[in-house]
């Protein structure tokens, strides 16, 4: 289009445009302005330049210009004012000629523009109308149907309506004649059975009056004819009817009855018995079916124990009710039902766990084919839980203490915040820790405590034995010479002073420490040559290591030797006495036990 | 299994006696007694008129004849064949007459059912009975035949009076809670008396000996009831038949009901036999044929055989017209085995099926379906083994091992119409409509 428009100034000359358009504008005020009524137009214009092409003439030129001046003012282009170019003359100023066509042009191509749109939006305006107006036809036959329908609807229902009316009235006549009919009937019945009995009586009436009239009549007919009469059947003669033969009537009717219900009674009795029977044996097949499997299938669950308690109720009970069959009494019957109720209710247990026991069994079967019994694979998966347990513990606190690491490097306050949860735990075990030490520590104390104590008197002891042997030493080589006896008198007091001075301490080491006696006895193993010193005999020597029994005089001896010992020190003799009480013969331990008072 | 020959009867009136030794046959108005074992004619009495009623006494001495339309009954005696009696009701007419159980009285129902006359051959006495009820089973002797039981009628209401059979005397006399009472029966033992209403109401009343009443039960309302009643022959449970198809058994300890047995005219009850009876005519085919003139019967009568139906069976059933008084539909005969272990019903509305339950285990056993309707069904006295007859030439037997369908081999077109066991069990005698015969079963011995 817009290249047609470009092409149409060219073709066509200025003036003749304009005037083709004012013409177009006059003449042709088609609506459809599509291209063949554009092209008859165009024609159109194009002859009618020839036709009006007396407008403007060589004469009127000035006129013709005023005119498209005023023309082209009216339009409101009054700025550009055609002018001739010279007065007088034919020729027109160009410029103001030229702006002025331009104008035109814009101004007819901005009106075409619009025409153009106007006639697009009537088109389609029209078609919409089109398209209403079908719409609106449509339903409006639609509507016309519907009303159509509606009033063919209400006419139906009117009649339906009608005929309920009718229907009901119709019911309504049924319902009383029904009602009608009812109590006809019931008269009716009432008539008839009021007729039968008047009927009955009436021949009840009848029948007497003819037995009556018959018995009147004497009716010879009515006769018997027997050759000669027959005895009874039962060869007796006839009684005579009396009072006694009735009362035995009625003594031998009772007599019957008795009979009979005292049979349907043992009938019973026995039916009972039989059925009491049958239960007892129910009860104990019951019984042998389940006491032997409940110890081996329950293990020792409270529940079995208890249930174990209750059949040996039963049994009880169910001998107690044997005992008591005979006598068919409520209780013992009910005794029975409610064993038998029991026993029944067991087996119905029992069977349900072996149901499910079964169920079980195969599920196994089913889960692990292996030979793995349940509890060791129940233990294996406990462990393994627990090792997975211990795994995540460990994956967990590797993580808190990478995150600890990463968290101090960047954030020092959340970081400590983090330590604090993360160390409360490593303190806790610190704090356990240090108590423990604690405890060793106090423990290593007193030890040492102990230790050196044993060590001052393992000290003290040592100077004291180092003072002992030395005054030993002294006294055997004293011996040697002629004065023995006044020196070991004397020695002998030395030593017993020296011994009671010892004593305390000696018994608190013995019943304190082991290892200070041991050392003692080992101090004391010391002096071996003092008994070879001392000289003692072949004998003797036997006899301390008990190789031979000690004649009585060496033990006198000896004796008479310790008498004299234990006359002086006062304070230990009686423990000695009582050691060697007991000892006896155990010569060596007493001995033993001298010499370690001794030292 | 053997067949007598066929011989002259009228009236279907044929009986062995009691103690089995003697069968009298009833030809117009004679009556002949035969030797059972030989058939051999023994006696042979003539009486004054066409017999409509033939009775053995309970000793087996006595026949009693009654000529309704003459209001007649003679009785003969079978150890002295000229002594005679004849009682002679006259103007007031005849129905009904009966042995009582001791042999010596007979009980005359007279016309209108005006009163019973009670008259004894030892003493010629005559003793009336007022009032008696005229219902289908208004009289019933115990079982061991020392009372009887009548049903009366008076003002309305119904009653039944108990009498000591030895001296008539009125034992016992109660009202009933009845509105229009049906029948009686006592039980076998003697002690409880079944009473039950018509079929109007649904109503079986048990009395004591004593009068006492001792249940009452009632199934439904408002429809037809009782049809037929049996008493086990243990006592033991009462069956009741009735209008809705169903039997009823109740105990007698507590007088309920135990169980329903059904009628459904589709069976699919696994437990259940259904025998059916296929008819072959023998011209067919050659095979057949052949078997036939082997067999020796008559080539004109169509060959019938049982065969057992696969399950579900459907039963042919006639729907009974319902503007019509005793419809033909409900339980109408009940039977009791001899040892109490089956019992055999008919539906009215199924009328050629016969049933057998177990009364044990309390379920259907056996269904025979027959091309006809069954007129008569009873069991053996001695062993569990049920005669039925439909009307034709035909015998039909059912035991727990089978069942069977026999062609009466007699001439002349013989039809069973009705059928009765001799008292060991031994023989059958098959009723035609003019004829009778003797069927011989096989009895263990034979077969050895």
């Amino acid at each position: 289009m817009g290249e047609w428009w470009t092409t149409v100034p060219i073709e066509s000359s200025l003036g003749n445009f304009d005037i083709s358009s004012i013409s177009h504008a006059t003449m042709s005020p088609s609506k459809q302005n599509n291209l063949l009524s554009m092209y008859s137009s165009l024609s159109l214009s194009k002859s009618s330049y020839s036709v009006i092409s007396a407008f403007c003439t060589e004469d009127n030129i000035p006129q013709c210009i005023s005119y498209i001046n005023q023309e082209l003012a009216s339009l409101g282009l009054s700025s550009t004012c055609i002018e001739a170019s010279s007065p007088g003359a034919a020729g027109l100023n160009p410029v103001p000629a030229l702006n002025a066509t331009y104008e035109l042009l814009q101004i007819h191509r901005r009106t075409m523009c619009s025409l153009e749109e106007l006639e697009r939006e009537q088109l389609k305006k029209s078609s919409t109308l089109e398209h209403v107006q079908m719409n609106n036809s449509r339903l409006k036959d639609q509507l016309e149907l519907s009303i159509r329908e509606k009033s063919g609807l209400h006419e139906m229902e009117r009649q339906l309506q009608l005929k309920i009316k009718t229907l009901q009235s119709c019911l309504k006549t049924e319902k009383d004649e029904v009602q009608k009919l009812q109590n006809i009937i019931a008269s009716r019945a009432s008539q008839y059975s009021h007729d039968a009995k008047r009927k009955e009586r009436e021949t009840a009436k009848l029948k007497e009056r003819l037995s009556q009239l018959l018995v009147d009549r004497k009716d010879k007919k009515l006769a018997i004819d027997v050759l000669n009469c027959l005895g009874r059947s039962d060869g007796k003669r006839s009684h005579w009817k009396t009072a006694k033969a009735a009362a035995s009537h009625e003594g031998e009717m009772y007599k019957s009855l008795l009979s009979d219900y005292e049979a349907s009674q043992r009938s019973l009795m026995l039916e009972n018995a039989e059925l009491k029977k049958v239960l007892q044996q129910m009860k104990k097949e019951m019984i042998h079916v389940l006491s032997p499997r409940q110890p081996s299938i329950r293990g020792a669950t409270a529940d079995d124990s208890q249930e174990q308690a209750d059949s040996d109720l039963e049994d009880r009970a169910g001998d107690s009710s044997r005992g008591s069959l005979d006598k068919s009494c409520e209780h013992a019957r009910e005794q029975l039902t409610n064993s038998i109720r029991q026993q029944w209710r067991k087996l119905r247990n029992h069977m349900e766990r072996l149901d499910s026991q079964a169920s079980q069994v195969q599920n196994q079967l089913e889960s692990n084919k292996d030979v793995i019994s349940r509890e060791t694979h129940e233990d294996e998966m406990e462990r393994m839980r627990r090792e997975v347990q211990q795994c995540k513990e460990f994956i967990d606190a590797q993580q808190q203490l990478l995150q600890q690491q990463l968290n101090t490097s960047f954030d020092d306050e959340t970081a400590a915040l983090l330590n604090d949860c993360y160390t409360l735990e490593e303190k806790e075990r610190l704090k356990e820790e240090w108590r423990l030490f604690e405890e060793q520590k106090r423990n290593f104390e007193r030890e040492r405590t102990n230790f050196t104590e044993a060590a001052i008197r393992l000290g003290r002891e040592k100077k004291a034995f180092e003072e002992d042997r030395a005054s030993w030493l002294k006294n055997q080589f004293l011996n040697m010479t002629p004065f023995t006896d006044r020196r070991r008198c004397s020695s002998s007091d030395g030593q017993s002073a020296l011994s009671i001075r010892s004593e305390p301490e000696m018994r608190m080491s013995s019943s304190k420490v082991q290892l200070p006696k041991s050392s003692t006895y080992t101090s004391f193993s010391t002096p071996k040559p003092a008994p070879s010193a001392t000289v003692p005999s072949t004998t003797e020597l036997y006899r301390t290591l008990r190789l031979i029994p000690d004649p009585s005089s060496t033990r006198h001896s000896s004796h008479g030797r310790w008498h004299e010992s234990s006359t002086i020190e006062d304070g230990e003799s009686q423990v000695k006495a009582k050691s060697r009480l007991r000892c006896g013969d155990l010569s060596i331990f007493s001995l033993g036990e001298d010499e370690n008072s001794l030292t | 299994m053997n067949f007598s020959e066929v011989f002259k009867q009228s009236n279907q009136l044929c009986k062995v006696s009691p103690d089995g030794k003697y069968l009298a046959t009833c030809v117009q108005y004679r009556l002949v007694v035969r030797d059972v074992s030989t058939l051999q004619i023994l006696q042979l009495y003539t009486c004054l008129d066409q017999i409509s009623h033939m009775d053995w006494s309970s000793d087996s001495l006595f026949i009693l004849c009654a000529m309704y339309k003459r209001g007649l009954v003679q009785v003969w005696s079978l150890e002295q064949p000229d002594w005679h009696c004849k009682i002679d009701e006259g103007s007031i007419g005849l129905v009904s007459s009966r042995w009582s159980p001791d042999g010596r009285h007979i009980l005359n129902t007279t016309e209108f059912h005006l009163r019973v006359t009670v008259w004894s051959l030892c003493t010629k006495a005559v003793s009336y009975i007022k009032y008696p009820k005229a219902c289908s089973k208004g009289i019933d002797f115990s079982r061991d035949g020392c009372y009887m039981a009548l049903a009366e009628r008076r003002d309305c209401k119904d009653y039944v009076s108990v009498f000591v059979c030895d001296d008539w005397h009125l034992l016992r006399h109660f009202e009933t809670e009845t509105q229009d009472l049906a029948g009686l029966e006592w039980s076998p033992n003697g002690c409880v008396l079944a009473v039950w209403d018509s079929c109007l109401e649904y109503k079986v009343l048990l009395y004591s000996l004593d009068g006492r009443l001792l249940s009452t039960y009632s199934a439904y309302e408002w429809s037809l009831g009782v049809k037929s009643v049996t008493w086990s022959p243990s006592s033991q449970f009462l069956a009741i038949g009735s209008y809705d198809e169903k039997v009823r058994i109740l105990n007698h300890i507590t007088w309920k009901k135990i169980t329903q047995f059904e009628h459904p005219s589709t069976i699919n009850n696994t437990k259940a036999v259904v025998y059916k009876e296929v008819e072959r005519r023998p011209v067919v085919s050659d095979d057949l044929s052949l078997h036939n003139i082997t067999v020796g019967t008559t080539l004109f009568n169509t060959q019938s055989k049982y065969e057992i139906c696969p399950l579900p069976v459907q039963i042919p059933v006639v729907k009974p017209d319902p503007d019509r008084a005793n419809p033909k539909i409900g339980i109408s005969s009940l039977a009791f085995s001899a040892d109490g272990r089956y019992l055999a019903t008919k539906n009215d509305n199924m009328a050629s099926v016969a049933w057998v339950w177990d009364m044990q285990k309390m379920n259907l056993v056996a269904v025979l379906e027959h091309t006809s309707a069954v007129k008569c069904f009873q069991w053996d006295p001695k062993h569990p083994r049920l005669a039925l007859c439909t009307g034709n030439a035909k015998l039909y037997l059912w035991s727990p091992a089978g069942c069977v369908s026999v062609q009466v081999p007699a001439e002349g077109g013989f039809q069973v119409q009705s059928l009765s066991w001799h008292c060991t069990g031994d023989s059958l005698i098959l009723l035609g409509k003019e004829q009778l015969c003797l069927c011989y079963m096989e009895t263990e011995q034979e077969d050895k």
